[in-house]
């Protein structure tokens, strides 16, 4: 008996809303102070979205943000901090051009198995945080940030001329992969290509929503991350989770570098892009851990991204889309905490009537327990 | 590190013992095995013949890329002694990188630094509002604060930086040093003494001719700063208010403590270390500010807190393993590596001995094979390639963590939202 609240979905959109307007808001403060027009950046950046081939520029970066975010996500659903992610998928990535460049195998064969190279090598680096988290209770976080930076000295050994780089001019390179492991793009004429596994990007969505909310384990994790102690008198092994948790966002962390790799470069060089995993983690405080929320805030992300260059066109500098990143992701996480707390006092007060008045409470008023990112 | 109990500690009836985390190390205990591990250094250097390893030159690089994780990890101390857990240490940093370069080159070097704990104290201001005021997830905050610093001083650079002499949208003029001193006739000694290449003697005077040639005077404001911490935080009034917010806020409430105002000052304080240890990268390290000159260290200082057991002197420690790890790299590291892989041999061997004195067989067989292992790659090879020594640091991080993390005791409200009145 489940009836639309009317409450809970204006408490939802009045996080993201508040926070974007103030964001906005404090950027245009940032542009007065430096003695430019607060309004002008803004409808220039608009109107680069209209034009079809920065949409297509910004669909491709979303889908990478996107499945960061995803295995973000994932963990902090859980309460668990995978800070790791930006070194799982460049290592992964790097894997996998070594895999596509070396071995020559028919498409149908070949792209799985990139794809499935990717994503072993994302959850063996997250699993090694995993591992020492259940076995030696090593926090996480230490943990992932540490082997983000032994994954940059990692990438850079397997770079040398005698392991598997091959040099280019002044850049390194793993060499070109074979072509049957190229994912042909889907073609839009004048506007560009959209990668093709943008497609893989949607289907993880749609994993995501299916196992997390459809699922004895995607229950089993929400729990977890709701009451660690409930979730373990309920029957979950709480180091079981953790570690699942931490390899599948290893897993799905690794595929986030694939759609520009297979759908682009075709070679992991030094100018693969980098923080796709710190940015992740912003994306996915956005999107509340939702998928659709993730979505948007990619796409947002990405707009930035891709019509900031317009500026430095205009006199303006490209980086003030930098800096509302920043500004998005701290008053986003400000706006949530601070309407989630008056839900739940509005809450209490219409519980405390009710129970004034001598009503039933019916089970629908437990209050929830705090989630990351909310 | 282990600080005898006072008076004011036994005068606290609501604050909890710390928990048994094992044995203790006493500090004649603790001294015997740095001596243990230098005099194993020695025999190391002396078999391999890689003098550089204990050089005065190398030490002194060593203390001055151990100042700015140091600085960091103290950084993180403050704020996590209070309770607020601080990623936020990366992004302090790259603002006391900018600030102090901003105003360094402008007003002078000592500006610059001033400038610069205020930009770091400015991120750590904004920490303390979102996570005290807001009561935001602290893990969450500091990462916004890191791509908010990042973002904002890439849009401050280019305005404040370019058209200068030398200056561009990534780099910032050159600034006056801060000057440095050296002691005389005490680091020509010890300089004389290192070459001779004794036994332990020879490495002993390596160690000290470090500490006192080249020094900045940053760096000794950096090395005070890490007794004043912990007289500050285990030997005042104040000290251990701010601790019993991290430990107990809601009995430090109920004693009257305004854990709102511990709080925030602790990690303002926090910010304005980072932003110290930023100043020190922007003004000493290097004479000038350059887009992504933190590389990563305010999280490293972070490690090197949680490697020192939350405590100044072990934090001391983790620094100086990193910053020593770091000069190897930058110093002609592979030959020197090479040399200290039969270092960690032998310490796996020690290990592996000490594990079977404790009946530990299984653990005592791996260690042990292990230890083969990385004698058979010290033997089988001549060097090792940059990017294992780069790795070194963190992995060695990683090793002890996991050796030792149980053991480990951060402070209990750690990271845990408060708000006022919660306890009623």
């Amino acid at each position: 008996m489940k009836k639309f609240d009317r409450e809970r979905v204006l408490l939802a959109v009045a996080g993201p809303v508040i926070a974007l307007a103030v964001a906005f808001v404090l950027s245009a403060i940032v542009l007065i102070a430096s003695g430019k027009s607060p309004v002008e950046p803004f409808a220039l950046m608009f109107e680069q979205a209209a034009f079809s081939d920065i949409q297509v520029l910004i669909v491709n970066q979303a889908s990478m943000y996107y499945i960061a975010a995803l295995a973000v996500a994932i963990g902090f659903r859980m309460n668990l901090f995978n800070i790791g992610v930006d070194g799982q998928y460049q290592l992964a990535a790097m894997m996998a051009a070594v895999v596509g460049a070396h071995l020559n195998l028919p498409a149908v064969l070949q792209i799985p198995l990139l794809i499935l190279t990717a994503l072993f090598t994302g959850a063996f680096w997250s699993g090694v945080a995993g591992v020492l988290k259940v076995t030696r209770g090593v926090s996480e976080v230490v943990a992932t940030i540490m082997l983000n930076a032994i994954a940059t000295s990692v990438i850079a050994y397997l770079w040398l001329p005698d392991v598997f780089g091959v040099k280019v001019g002044n850049n390194n390179t793993t060499g070109e992969m074979h072509a049957s492991g190229w994912v042909p793009g889907i073609d839009l004429g004048a506007a560009g290509e959209i990668y093709g596994l943008v497609v893989l990007a949607v289907l993880l969505g749609i994993g995501y929503w299916v196992v997390l909310n459809r699922t004895r384990f995607g229950f089993d994790l929400r729990a977890s991350g709701a009451s660690e102690s409930a979730a373990a008198a309920s029957g979950v092994d709480p180091r079981r989770m953790v570690l699942t948790a931490m390899l599948i966002s290893g897993g799905i962390a690794g595929l986030a570098g694939l759609p520009i790799l297979l759908g682009d470069t075709h070679t992991y060089s030094l100018n693969f892009p980098t923080g796709i995993g710190f940015l992740g983690i912003g994306i996915a405080l956005l999107g509340r851990n939702s998928p659709v929320g993730i979505a948007f805030a990619a796409l947002l992300w990405a707009w930035l991204d891709k019509a900031s260059p317009e500026l430095d066109f205009h006199g303006y500098d490209k980086e003030i889309a930098v800096i509302m990143q920043g500004l998005i992701v701290l008053s986003v996480v400000v706006s949530y905490e601070a309407v989630r707390e008056w839900g739940l006092r509005r809450q209490q007060r219409r519980v405390g009537a009710e129970l004034a008045a001598g009503h039933v409470l019916g089970a629908d008023n437990n209050t929830t327990k705090e989630v990351a990112g909310r | 590190m282990t600080a005898p109990t006072t008076a004011t500690d036994v005068n606290q009836p609501t604050l909890q013992p710390a928990a048994p985390t094992g044995r203790r190390l006493s500090w004649p205990v603790l001294l015997l095995i740095i001596a243990g591990a230098l005099a194993l250094t020695s025999l190391v250097r002396i078999v391999t013949g890689a003098d550089g390893i204990t050089n005065v030159s190398q030490m002194s690089t060593a203390l001055q890329l151990a100042v700015p994780i140091g600085l960091a990890g103290l950084g993180g101390l403050w704020a996590e002694r209070a309770g607020v857990v601080n990623i936020g240490l990366e992004g302090m940093m790259i603002l006391g990188t900018w600030f102090g370069a901003w105003a360094g080159f402008q007003w002078g070097p000592w500006t610059g630094v001033l400038v610069g704990l205020a930009g770091g104290a400015l991120g750590g201001l904004v920490h303390a509002v979102v996570t005290v005021t807001f009561n935001v997830n602290h893990i969450v905050s500091g990462v916004a604060i890191n791509i908010l610093a990042l973002g904002a001083t890439r849009y401050l650079a280019p305005l404040a930086f370019e058209g200068h002499p030398g200056g561009s949208a990534k780099q910032s003029p050159a600034i006056e040093s801060l000057g440095h001193f050296t002691v005389p006739g005490l680091s020509d000694a010890l300089r004389d003494l290192n070459a001779k290449g004794w036994f332990f003697v020879s490495d002993i005077a390596g160690l000290l001719g470090g500490l006192v040639t080249d020094v900045s005077w940053l760096t000794l404001i950096a090395v005070a700063l890490i007794p004043g911490t912990w007289w500050v935080l285990w030997r005042t009034a104040f000290g251990l208010r701010l601790r019993s917010c991290g430990e107990n806020p809601v009995a430090a409430e109920s004693l009257g403590v305004n854990v709102y105002k511990y709080k925030y000052l602790a990690v303002v304080v926090s910010g304005a270390l980072a932003g110290l240890g930023g100043v020190f990268l922007s003004l000493v390290a290097n004479p000038f500010y350059l887009e992504g000159q933190t590389s990563g260290r305010g999280y490293i200082g972070l490690a090197a807190m949680i490697f020192g057991n939350w405590m100044p002197g072990g934090l001391a420690i983790g620094a100086g393993l990193f910053g020593y790890t770091d000069s190897l790299n930058l110093r002609g590291g592979s030959a020197n590596v090479h040399a200290l892989l039969l270092l960690g041999a032998l310490l796996l061997v020690i290990g592996a001995i000490w594990l079977a004195v404790r009946k530990k067989y299984v653990q005592a067989a791996i260690t042990l094979v292990v230890g083969a292992l990385v004698f058979a790659w010290y033997a089988g090879t001549d060097e090792v390639p940059n990017q294992v020594v780069s790795a070194t640091p963190y992995v060695i991080t990683l090793v002890v963590l996991a050796l030792s993390a149980q053991r480990l005791r951060m402070p209990k409200a750690d990271g845990l939202p408060y708000r006022k009145g919660q306890g009623k």
